[in-house]
């Protein structure tokens, strides 16, 4: 039988606030185990909640970056159970009525092709402290440093069909919240999480099949792996004559396996009711006016200029747009240069190249953008040649010159144009080599064309590399062929 | 000094009849003659009391008085006190010292005033006989053989024993205004929203509201100017203006319109009561009010709607005291579920259980809709019912309780005390607010007596009417000045 | 609507309230009384009424993001039955 894989992902963003979502303790990362939990992150009796104003923007814009519909009123819920990493037994969130309403993202599939993933709604809360599970006699200890960071939650519609969609879906919700500067998007630390469900259904069904919720799946190669696993286990079950349990998993990266999380017993009832301590929150339209006029450019918009305007590729846009760091690079090395196409180049090429060795991020790159775009000038007016340019921007990258010029001046790798030089070295190199220039001469004419490389090769090492290679090709063949 | 008014001390004070230090001491003597009996404090303060004391006298010294400099008074043990147990008369919190103050708490300091201590209540504000409570019952100073009324009942006794002149309470469903009746006293529980809850150990969030328990309606008033006010702590609070509340205090009632309930008057009221409120009206007919019956059709409701409610969010607001970061924790728990299960269990008080489990119950899948949503609904009829009552008088009267104090055990079920609070819950659900003041007493010889309260309601944001109101009926009446023989034995 | 002790162990088992079975019976009993009289609100007809989560029609006031608080740890755990190294301490939790 042949199966279709339905995903839908609910995205767990935590909000780059200063303070918490309901109190002014500090969301540093990092801190000493609950230095950073004040009366109101601790649950103490009679503290009361305060909604922070930033947590409330940067909602709102995450739902103008996803073309979704921001309701006037959102409302908070407590969702009551109890668990030690919850000092208050309830997490205050949006059950009913929350901030976002129905949007939509865009992922661009393998194929180059754009598919649209709806957002059914986007939710405030606060997130949890953290249980941690060193052995303290035999106890659990708990930190709730985190307790009351705000998080975003996303959760999309069941539009996924693989792996690979669900990748790109998380993607794409990275790109808009570092866009936006609204989250860090720092998945090692847990700035994102996310929860998967997945389930299959035979390819043409209508209906959904039984589905499994993966939960805390913390990084894009994970979220694949996962849901490969999930995929094929749900497949071999239903295959085998088995049905698929509505059931939380969890995701073990060692073994490349999803778990069934036997813990809970019995059905959770939440017991969601409007939180009595916070008042509806109502957002008037200038408000929401002011906030998307003040949007940045959104990767999609960004690709699609990229396109339209500077006449890339659509791999190349984006590539280019994926972050918001390499869209700003990017243009400001095209700026400096004044050529799309060879900055587009560079920082896809050696620039990337240079930043994946060292595993660095391109915000920390040594070599900055106007530094490179003035070096790609210098190839494109001639005054280096290309292999120059590398040496040239290696050692930009090593730190061994302020900028093109200074390292092209030191290293004396400006290209030698003088025909008289370049004639004086090709003389000297075939009066250096008259084997070669022999067998040149004996050889038939179709397969002379694959000989002259090495007296290329020959003249440009004479010239330290600074020789023009089109100009030495030229007078080389009309030399040697006046030999002939 | 123990039987002046908190007006009169503050103008002994500023005379240089006595010290804030002499004050305070008189008082700890008297609390500590007397309160052995009455149980109206969970905790006294000397040390602090004498220090705020010393402090507010060289405030005077140096021209630099608050606005209630000296003025001792007790706040009631829901409110978090920095450096002070803080118990909510419970065995939960029996070792709690909360690390911060209230708001309401801060103000009073920053006003000048001396707390000597805090005051008996039933756990965690549940209840309406103070029987509640952990640290137990609170005895009526008028009768001890009588209940003071709840949940606010220690602030209330120990305001009627003369102990403090003045008390913080708090106001879920009539917890101010109930045990001010019971013990003869003025109690005002303001406008949901005028004072902040911050620091207020939660009960119902959207019901509780903390008010003063003192002598006269003047007292209230000078209270109510120092502890309300907007706080950006309490997202609940009003981004209001405080008026002086004082200011108006002297204004003639002529014209003044006065509406009865005609819901208030019905079966259960007991005739002596309902004498006694008829003969206040009289009084401010005579002071050129005029009178007319309105009706509060959804009065039955109230305490039905009130029951899911005020479980409802008590269940969540309680699930904070799980044994982890404060509170009682049961010894050697097998696991977690043992923790929380049998902290809570050793923890909590009956009716508070019992109060969690109908919330728990009523928030449960299934039934959310047809009790916490229909009771929300019935929220919206019953306030709808005072608005269109204002329309067309500028107060309501009635009685504060259908009895006078009942005898303390002799209320077990819990329905029939819940029913108790006919008159007072509604004015919690609609967020108006109300007040109550000595108003007569049932049996022979008023020292012998059990006082009986006139509840006066207004408008949302009306205190300065109702206190208006009050204070003229404090003027041609001597009910508040009345004194129970034990403060009077204690001279 | 009548209420069976099932009901009432669940919302103590919601409620982490350890109730013994004697304990069990009387709240159910008492929860039925109060149930019957809160099922008063059925007869009342509500249809079209908005519910009323607040007393007054405000909306919720936002706070500046700003960090206000300090380190207050040593105080807050000082009330803690059990912390060690900061952390405050629970029975192991099993994930």
């Amino acid at each position: 039988m042949q199966w279709e894989t339905v995903i839908g992902l609910e995205v767990h963003v935590q909000l780059a606030t200063r303070s918490k979502i309901f109190s002014g303790a500090s969301t540093a990362f990092g801190a000493a185990p609950n230095s950073q939990a004040c009366a109101v992150d601790l649950g103490m009796p009679g503290v009361l909640p305060v909604l922070n104003e930033t947590a409330v923007a940067m909602a709102v814009q995450f739902g103008l970056g996803i073309h979704a519909e921001i309701p006037e009123v959102s409302v908070f819920d407590r969702k009551n159970y109890f668990y030690p990493d919850l000092p208050k037994g309830y997490q205050t969130s949006q059950m009913y009525h929350p901030i976002v309403g129905p949007g939509e993202v865009e992922i661009t599939l393998e194929d180059g092709t754009i598919k649209r993933i709806r957002v059914h709604h986007a939710h405030l809360e606060e997130d949890a402290g953290k249980s941690l599970h060193e052995d303290f006699h035999g106890m659990t200890g708990v930190d709730l440093n985190r307790a009351g960071t705000p998080l975003l939650e996303i959760v999309s519609e069941p539009d996924m069909r693989s792996a690979k969609e669900a990748a790109a879906y998380l993607k794409a919700i990275h790109s808009i919240v570092t866009y936006l500067g609204i989250s860090d998007g720092n998945m090692a630390e847990g700035s994102m999480r996310c929860d998967v469900n997945v389930s299959v259904r035979p390819v043409g069904q209508e209906t959904y099949g039984t589905r499994a919720e993966i939960k805390n799946v913390n990084s894009f190669r994970f979220v694949e792996r996962a849901i490969a696993f999930e995929v094929e286990r749900q497949i071999e079950l239903l295959e085998d004559g088995g049905k698929v349990v509505q059931e939380t998993r969890l995701f073990d990266p060692e073994r490349d396996e999803t778990r069934s999380m036997r813990t809970k017993e019995e059905a959770n009832d939440y017991r969601y009711f409007p939180c009595p301590d916070l008042l509806p929150v109502v957002l008037d339209q200038a408000y929401v006016d002011h906030l998307r006029d003040n949007l940045p450019e959104l990767p999609a918009d960004k690709r699609a200029r990229f396109e339209a305007d500077f006449g890339l590729s659509a791999y190349d846009a984006g590539v280019l747009s994926a972050s918001r760091e390499m869209a700003e690079y990017f243009e400001r090395v095209k700026n400096a240069c004044g050529d799309a196409k060879q900055a587009a180049n560079w920082v896809q090429g050696e620039l990337s190249g240079a930043l994946n060795r060292e595993g660095r991020r391109i915000q920390d790159s040594p070599v900055a953008a106007e530094t490179l775009g003035e070096l790609i000038r210098r190839v494109m007016d001639d005054t280096i040649n290309g292999k120059a340019a590398k040496q040239v921007f290696q050692a930009l990258w090593n730190g061994e010159g302020e900028s093109a010029d200074a390292v092209i001046e030191a290293k004396g790798l400006k290209q030698v144009t003088d025909t008289g030089a370049i004639e004086a070295m090709i003389d000297q190199v075939i009066a250096d080599s008259p084997a070669q220039v022999a067998q040149y001469r004996d050889a038939e004419p179709d397969k002379r064309g694959k000989m002259i490389g090495y007296f290329v090769g020959q003249v440009m090492k004479a010239s330290r590399g600074t020789a023009n290679p089109q100009q030495v090709n030229k007078v080389l063949k009309d030399k040697l062929d006046a030999l002939c | 000094m123990h039987d002046k008014t908190l007006t009169e001390l503050a103008a002994g004070l500023q005379a240089g009849e006595f010290s804030s230090r002499e004050l305070t001491q008189a008082l700890l003597a008297r609390i500590k003659r007397l309160d052995g009996e009455l149980n109206s404090l969970i905790t006294v303060t000397p040390e602090q009391a004498l220090e705020s004391a010393d402090n507010a006298d060289a405030a005077r010294a140096r021209g630099d008085a608050a606005r209630l400099n000296g003025l001792p008074l007790a706040i009631k043990d829901l409110f978090c006190t920095e450096g002070v147990k803080t118990s909510a008369g419970s065995r939960m919190l029996d070792n709690f010292i909360a690390p911060f103050d209230a708001t309401v708490v801060e103000k009073l300091k920053a006003a000048g005033t001396v707390s000597l201590g805090k005051t008996n209540l039933d756990e965690f504000a549940m209840g309406s006989s103070n029987e509640n409570s952990f640290y137990g019952p609170v005895k009526n100073p008028w009768d001890t053989g009588a209940v003071p009324g709840g949940s606010s009942g220690g602030s209330a006794a120990a305001v009627a024993a003369g102990l403090v002149p003045a008390a913080m309470g708090t106001d879920t469903g009539g917890s101010i205004r109930q045990p001010a009746a019971f013990c003869g006293i003025t109690g005002l529980k303001p406008t949901y929203g005028r004072v902040s809850r911050y620091g207020i150990i939660a009960y119902a969030s959207s019901l509780d509201q903390a008010g003063p328990m003192a002598r006269t309606a003047e007292d209230c008033a000078h209270l109510l100017g120092a502890i309300a006010g907007h706080d950006l702590r309490d997202s609940t609070s009003v981004a209001r203006g405080v008026p002086d509340y004082t200011a108006e205090l002297g204004a003639p009632l002529t014209g003044l319109k006065i509406g009865l309930p005609k819901e208030y008057f019905g079966d259960g009221l007991d005739p002596e009561v309902e004498s006694a409120v008829r003969e206040a009206v009289k009084v401010y007919e005579s002071l050129g009010a005029t009178v007319r019956e309105v009706s509060l059709p959804h009065t039955h409701y109230a305490i039905p709607a009130y029951y899911v409610i005020a479980p409802a969010e008590a269940s969540s607001n309680l699930s904070r005291y799980d044994g982890v970061r404060f509170g009682h924790r049961c010894d050697n728990p097998a696991d977690l579920i043992d923790l929380y299960k049998r902290s809570r269990a050793e923890g909590f008080g009956e009716e508070v259980k019992r109060r969690i489990l109908i919330g728990t119950h009523t928030l449960s899948e299934g039934f959310f809709d047809a009790y916490y949503k229909k009771a929300q609904q019935v929220r919206r009829l019953i306030r709808q019912d005072f608005l269109d009552a204002f329309e067309e008088v500028d107060v309501l009267m009635g009685p504060t309780s259908p009895t006078p104090a009942f005898d303390l055990g002799a209320n077990k079920d819990p329905v029939s005390m819940y029913l108790q609070d006919i008159y007072t819950i509604a004015v919690n659900l609609a967020g108006i607010p109300g007040i109550s003041v000595p108003a007569g007493f049932v049996g022979k010889r008023p020292a012998e007596g059990r006082p009986i309260g006139l509840q006066i309601l207004g408008t949302h944001f009306a205190e300065s009417r109702l206190l208006n109101v009050a204070h003229q009926f404090q003027q041609a009446t001597d009910w508040h000045r009345r004194r129970p023989a034990i403060a009077e034995e204690a001279r | 609507m009548a209420i069976d002790k099932t009901d009432v162990l669940r919302a103590a088992h919601l409620a982490r309230l350890g109730l013994s079975d004697e304990e069990a019976s009387h709240y159910q009993d008492d929860l039925g009384r109060i149930l019957a009289m809160v099922d008063q609100l059925q007869g009342l007809d509500t249809h079209g009424v908005a519910p009323l989560a607040h007393p007054l029609d405000a909306t919720q006031r936002l706070r500046a993001d700003e960090v206000t608080e300090p380190d207050r740890r040593e105080q807050f755990q000082r009330c803690a039955p059990a912390v060690e190294e900061g952390l405050y301490l629970v029975p192991r939790v099993v994930e």
